[in-house]
């Protein structure tokens, strides 16, 4: 069993699986449950100002795409931020640290835009001993129309300047976490390395509408016949969330920024590629409101798994592994060469390759009597989306041609060199329009 | 309780009534919203799929999966029933295990294929509970024509072309249509009176008359109907039993399988069906299985079956065999009925066992038998019929037979297997023929 011990920014914990500041992370009750089930941290649900908490809609908080047997691909939620008392919440904080020591507890945080609003908070939570603050600058519904969460995240020089607030006023880590509903992710992480921040962490939810209801034509999650755009999660988002951190770990200027990764961490393998893709740690929150706090036992088991397989004795040496092989499209090998190959001992004829490719790509399939199915290498442009479309694992791959082999689609000889779009022959727009 | 099953003889009432409506409840209680759901989510929806290719009547299966799927049940039911209007039995008793189910890429997958024939049953039965007919009728086209026989294939003729305009008159012997599936299918497989709501449901459609207890040959001839009508459908199966052929055959309790089928499925109680103690049902094909399970159920001691050749050679599908099985029937292969003995009734039946060649090995086999059912096949009776090709009418691929303007289908035509479904499909493209030939 490998050793899975996190060391994020300073803060250690007995694994890299923290749960995200949301709903399981809202009280003392969860958390403790979530200990006890074997979670390495919590951000615990975003405390808002001294004062009335705020209300939470009384009506469906989330909404739902499903995939095949109602299996939850994609949630969506309208919820803000704690409806719990400030300080009810911090006295839970304070025991909970008090009594998990081993464990991460982060504090979310989200006051208004005002450096006397932070300069009351921070030292309430630097009381109870909690290991860090991660700023919510990224809720993308209600909060952000009252100037806060996402309308912060959306402003760079609003995330530069709250940031430049809590290194001032608070002692210990200090997390920003970022709204992917902009335009270049760089920026905001770029402000908020500016202001200082220990970290970021991404992403929050997307802005997004899960369904309409045809019979009253009310958007859903509904309200009284009226939906808004809530936020969206879970193992849908994790491409969007995967290419946004991947952006900033390989980005110059940003290198070296810790990144807590989230979106659509649902197993032991999601949150490997976030890692490798540049996050220190990952955050879950929607795998855990499907499956329960259980998941993270997979999670373990799956991640010290791997490290085996691979030698590894901690998890730094998974993250950023992947960093360098992310590169831009101006930079992809054009001379490498591959075709679809079918096992036909795997196949079971269902034949959507066929009409995936027939319809609506190369042609590159061919379908007999009998219904076998075999790939024509001369049509074939390697795209995957028969393997893409086929229900089989492992029944068709890729597989790459030897250099020095004729693709029978091009007639041109496999060339073992690399050579780019600014440099392969056939492009004849080597160079970008200026 | 005055009878149990030790009782000797043919006797009624062996259980109690709470066996009985165990027993005679649905093979396969409908699916729920929630499992259809479930089990439609299953389909890859493959193209050229080999379930359609599989399915005698052409459904698009996957796409009335889909359908399904999408929350479009009654969509999902008129893209079944546009390809065979008698789909909600065909659901019931295709053995799919043989046909769309066999094929499907999920059973060379993972053995589990999906649930086409529950599939097509939710979807069918949804709509057909809200007592909606898809279909209308094209304006009349003032041709008239006869169809022999309310089975299957009569009844998807004369759907078709009650469709397409023209008025249909269709001539049955018994006094309710449905054919076989009125009175030749084992009761647990189309209970709650299915076989005439979906007769009544089918004839909705207008344009079609019934005439029961119109026996061709008995009540009305095939040149009475050529000189009355435009065009005539034969689809009366086959009304004869095949006979045992040995000493002993008309012995008191010696009786055909399709009557005892009959009787269960016209009994408005299933307990008043009297039953053997020792029951050798002969045969290998469904309604074999379908009488020894039955016997089985009401409550016979010892129900055997017994085939002459392997169990490979059955008619009736694994399924079938094994269903027989779990209900308690021996299954006895190899074995030809060499003689029924008894005084007067019969208390035992021998049989030669044989090999695979039929030829006898010389060893014999006696079983103590009160009732015994001949299931061995049935024969087409009447005269002054179309041209026959071996024992059934002989039809070309658009259903047409010798005689001009006389089409025939189902059971009692040459070709094809003796299924509902078969005779469906058969009636159906007849009917396609009749109309195109009617209207050229």
């Amino acid at each position: 069993m490998a050793d899975l011990t996190s060391d994020f920014i300073g803060i250690r914990s007995p694994n890299p699986f923290w749960l995200a500041s949301a709903p399981p992370t809202d009280k003392e009750y969860n958390v403790r449950r979530a200990f006890e089930a074997g979670w390495g941290g919590v951000v615990w649900k975003t405390l808002g100002s001294e004062g009335p908490p705020v209300v939470n809609v009384n009506g469906p908080r989330y909404g739902a795409i499903y995939g095949a047997d109602r299996r939850l691909l994609g949630l969506n939620n309208i919820e803000l931020i704690t409806d719990r008392d400030l300080y009810t919440n911090l006295e839970e904080i304070t025991r909970v640290k008090a009594d998990y020591p081993d464990r991460a507890v982060i504090v979310s945080l989200m006051v208004p835009c005002e450096e006397g609003a932070w300069k009351a908070i921070l030292p309430l939570v630097e009381e109870t001993g909690a290991d860090g603050i991660e700023l919510n600058f990224g809720c993308p519904h209600g909060m952000s129309e009252r100037g806060m969460g996402a309308a912060v995240g959306q402003v760079p020089e609003y995330i530069e300047m709250v940031t430049r607030w809590c290194k001032q006023y608070y002692s210990k880590p200090v997390i920003v976490k970022l709204t992917p509903n902009i335009t270049d992710i760089r920026k905001p992480a770029a402000a908020a390395h500016a202001g200082g921040a220990d970290a970021v962490s991404l992403i929050n939810t997307i802005n997004s509408i899960t369904s309409v209801n045809l019979d009253t034509m009310s958007p859903e999650p509904s309200i009284d016949g009226k939906g808004s755009h809530g936020g969206y999660c879970g193992p849908a988002v994790k491409p969007i969330a995967m290419s946004m951190v991947s952006e900033i770990a390989r980005d110059p200027g940003l290198r070296g920024l810790p990144i807590s990764g989230i979106g659509g961490v649902t197993t032991w393998r999601d949150a490997a590629e976030f890692m490798a893709l540049g996050a220190g740690n990952v955050q879950v929150c929607t795998a855990a409101m499907t499956y329960g706090f259980k998941i993270v036992q997979e999670m373990i088991s799956g991640l010290s798994d791997y490290m085996d397989s691979k030698g590894m004795t901690s998890i730094d040496e998974i993250v950023g592994r992947a960093v360098p092989n992310v590169t831009d499209w101006q930079y992809l090998n054009l001379n490498y060469v591959a075709k679809a190959k079918i096992d036909q001992d795997l196949c079971i004829s269902c034949g959507r390759c066929f009409a995936a490719c027939e319809d609506t790509s190369h042609q590159a399939i061919a379908m007999s009597d009998d219904r076998t199915f075999t790939v024509i290498d001369e049509e074939c442009v390697a795209c995957n989306l028969c393997v893409n479309v086929c229900p089989v694992e492992d029944c068709i791959t890729m597989e790459a041609m030897t250099p020095g082999a004729v693709d029978p689609r091009t007639g041109r000889t496999v060339e073992a060199d690399y050579a780019n779009w600014t440099t392969h022959p056939n492009n004849p727009a080597s160079n970008a329009a200026e | 309780m005055s009878q149990n099953a030790f009782t000797p003889g043919i006797v009624a009432g062996r259980l109690d009534a709470a066996d009985y409506n165990t027993g005679f409840s649905d093979l396969h209680p409908a699916l729920d919203p929630h499992e259809a759901l479930v089990a439609a989510d299953r389909c890859y929806f493959c193209h050229d799929a080999p379930c359609i290719t599989a399915c005698p009547t052409d459904i698009d299966i996957p796409l009335f999966i889909r359908q399904i799927a999408t929350g479009t049940p009654d969509a999902a039911a008129k893209t079944i029933l546009s390809q065979n209007i008698m789909g909600g039995m065909c659901a019931r008793v295709c053995p799919t295990e043989q046909l769309c189910e066999e094929a499907c890429v999920r059973e060379a997958a993972e053995g589990k294929p999906v649930l086409i024939g529950q599939l097509q049953r939710y979807a069918t039965d949804h709509l057909q509970a809200q007592g909606v007919h898809p279909f209308s009728r094209a304006a009349v086209t003032g041709k008239t024509v006869a169809v022999v026989g309310a089975g299957p294939a009569g009844l998807s003729c004369a759907h078709r072309l009650a469709m397409h305009g023209h008025d249909v008159v269709v001539f049955d012997a018994r006094s309710r249509p449905g054919g076989l599936n009125e009175y030749g299918i084992a009761t647990y497989k189309t209970v709650d009176g299915y076989a005439q709501s979906e007769v009544d449901w089918l004839l909705q459609i207008g344009g079609i008359e019934i005439r029961s207890g119109q026996a061709l040959g008995r009540d009305i001839t095939l040149e009475q109907l050529r000189a009355e009508y435009d065009a005539v459908f034969l689809g009366m199966g086959l009304g004869g039993v095949n006979a045992l052929g040995v000493d002993g055959d008309d012995r008191d309790g010696v009786l055909d399988a399709v009557d005892f089928i009959a009787d269960l499925r016209q009994a408005g109680d299933v307990a008043s069906v009297p039953v053997g103690r020792d029951v050798v049902v002969i045969g290998g094909g469904m309604t074999a299985v379908d009488a020894a399970v039955q016997a089985r159920l009401l409550g016979a001691l010892n129900v055997t079956l017994v085939y002459r050749r392997g169990r490979d050679r059955m008619n009736a599908s694994v399924f079938e065999q094994d269903l027989a099985a779990s209900k308690g029937v021996r299954i006895v292969t190899h074995a030809v009925p060499k003689a029924v003995h008894g005084n007067g009734a019969v208390r035992e039946i021998e049989f030669d066992y044989v090999d695979d060649a039929m030829a006898p090995t010389g060893e014999t086999l006696r079983l103590a038998a009160d009732q015994v059912f001949r299931a061995i096949g049935q024969t087409l009776q009447g005269d002054a019929l179309p041209a026959l090709d071996g024992r059934k009418i002989g039809v070309d691929a658009r259903g047409r037979t010798s005689v001009d303007g006389v089409w025939a289908g189902g059971d009692c035509a040459a070709g094809g297997d003796d299924l509902t479904v078969t005779a469906v499909a058969e009636g159906r493209d007849a009917a396609m023929d009749i109309h195109a030939t009617l209207m050229a």
